[in-house]
């Protein structure tokens, strides 16, 4: 992913300083080790070539 | 005729037969769950007051020669995450409990009670519906009927416990990624997750908007599809409800056969993280079936992140503003999650969505050739309350996450799935999917009361 090099940690507190969301001492790890988790799982999705034809639909349907 | 045994089919019958006032039918219910319940914890709310009135007047209309409904009389029990007039929606979450109480009740409770059924009660769940375990930390751990010491699956676990420990006929629950159809299968009891869309979640407390269905839980294919029918119908309160026509399935039920269904097992990921008994539970059902077609459902495991990539950023912009606000009042697991969720760039949701697309169309061609799919429900029977891992095909892997493996491939393109319980003699109960294409519930249901009739289920 382009996340080579990305310091998770940073990203997090920036993220969550625009989203004003204060990330307590207490539970700020928790979130960074979410964050990885969901970094790795998107990276799934991420790395899948997709026709420029699909769009995302605004309402979903089955 | 006994009354716990009854499912709630049989339950309206004799109600309006008389050969059983609603009174006493709840009157029987309310004790059953007084006498359990303190073992199980499957409800959070008793409405023994509303339940009582609700089948006096019964009672009265059958008196006046009024028929009151299909499910007269048959007592109901809700995920407390839909909105009961007069209290407050918890959706398992402790900051909820401050909000005001609501003030009508979630269209589905409506249809239900229209139809003569009495509710009981609301039901524990995973905090914000976020969860597999239904180890609430506020309001405690719902516990398996089958085995206390196991959970009940979540995030409807209350909802399917208390089916199985026969405390209520009906109940109904949530579905995101395998909800309704993780503790269907850990408890022992049918649970069905119709097409996206399809029942009105109007006075439902959502948890990922693109992503989450609700549903019945019931202890027979006839009180599933007689649920399914009453629930069934446009509803101008939610934006996502289809305006397709509904389709009466029960009378539809009796008159056909499957002999010219075409029917599959999902091969390939479905087989490769289940345990050698779900395998042998899909197999027993397939040969119940004469079943030996497989099929591949392409890139279903891709379809399992990009469902996690929408549930994590969906749930986590839905409480967005609680996250600010009242961080500590969440329990730490959700809140974490919920925070890191929030966190997502906009280009990994987006190309999830894409995903989603591509991937729908490449399994509806799959339904151009097959009617109905056979795929495990979970990949093992109830873990231990707290158990935090277990060993699939060698490898020790996160319990929580991993009992949706087979379920959120199957919710993140809205296909409607019944999972149908396999309750095995000296051992936990399992559960089989049996999946159709988009509003064919018809279709699955047919194919679950052939099995029920044969015995192969027993539930």
């Amino acid at each position: 992913m382009e996340g080579k090099g990305l310091n998770v940690g940073e990203y997090v507190d920036l993220m969550a300083l625009l989203l004003d969301l204060e990330l307590r001492d207490e539970y700020r790890d928790g979130v960074i080790a979410n964050f990885e988790r969901i970094m790795a799982i998107a990276q799934v999705v991420n790395e899948f070539p997709l026709p420029e034809t699909i769009e995302a639909a605004s309402i979903f349907e089955p | 005729m006994s009354l716990e045994q009854a499912d709630a089919v049989a339950i309206a019958a004799a109600v309006r037969e008389g050969k059983v006032s609603a009174v006493e039918v709840t009157k029987a219910a309310l004790q059953r769950i007084a006498a359990r319940d303190n073992e199980l914890n499957c409800f959070t709310t008793i409405t023994a007051d509303t339940a009582s009135r609700d089948a006096e007047r019964i009672d009265r209309e059958i008196a006046q020669g009024k028929n009151p409904g299909c499910l007269a009389g048959v007592p109901f029990a809700v995920k407390n995450l839909f909105d009961i007039a007069g209290l407050t929606t918890l959706a398992g979450a402790k900051i909820n409990a401050e909000n005001p109480p609501a003030t009508q009740d979630a269209t589905a409770i409506a249809r239900l009670k229209q139809a003569g059924a009495v509710l009981v009660g609301a039901l524990n769940m995973d905090e914000y519906a976020y969860g597999f375990v239904t180890e609430n930390f506020h309001y405690g751990t719902t516990h398996n009927p089958h085995d206390l010491k196991r959970i009940a699956g979540g995030s409807s676990g209350g909802s399917a416990a208390a089916i199985a420990a026969n405390l209520v006929p009906l109940t109904l629950g949530s579905d995101t990624n395998g909800s309704i159809r993780v503790p269907g299968a850990l408890c022992g009891v049918y649970g069905l997750k119709p097409t996206y869309g399809r029942l009105s979640r109007a006075g439902v407390a959502l948890f990922s908007n693109s992503l989450d269905h609700i549903g019945p839980f019931a202890r027979s294919v006839r009180d599933i599809t007689t649920a399914f029918d009453v629930l069934q119908g446009e509803d101008e309160r939610d934006p996502v409800c289809t305006k397709r026509l509904q389709s009466q399935m029960l009378d539809a039920m009796s008159r056909q056969s499957i002999e010219n269904l075409r029917i599959a097992i999902a091969g390939d990921y479905f087989e490769k993280g289940a345990s050698p008994e779900a395998l042998e539970a899909v197999q027993n059902i397939a040969d119940a079936l004469g079943v030996t077609q497989y099929v591949t459902i392409p890139e279903a495991h891709r379809a399992r992140a990009a469902a996690f990539v929408i549930t994590a950023c969906e749930g986590a912009n839905l409480h967005l503003e609680k996250l600010r606000l009242r961080p500590q009042d969440f329990d730490p697991a959700t809140r974490d999650r919920f925070l890191a969720g929030a966190l997502i760039p906009s280009s990994w949701y987006i190309q999830a969505q894409r995903f989603r697309r591509w991937y729908r169309d490449k399994v509806r061609e799959i339904f151009q050739k097959v009617d109905v799919i056979l795929a495990p429900t979970t990949p093992i029977s109830a873990p231990f309350i707290g158990q935090e891992t277990m060993i699939l095909d060698g490898e020790e892997i996160l319990v929580r996450p991993h009992l949706g493996l087979f379920t959120q491939p199957l919710s993140f393109i809205g296909l409607p799935v019944l999972s149908v319980p396999i309750v095995r003699p000296n051992a936990l109960p399992l559960g089989i999917q049996l999946i159709a294409a988009p509003y064919n519930e018809a279709l699955i249901l047919r194919v679950a009361s052939v099995l029920e009739a044969k015995g192969v289920l027993c539930v």
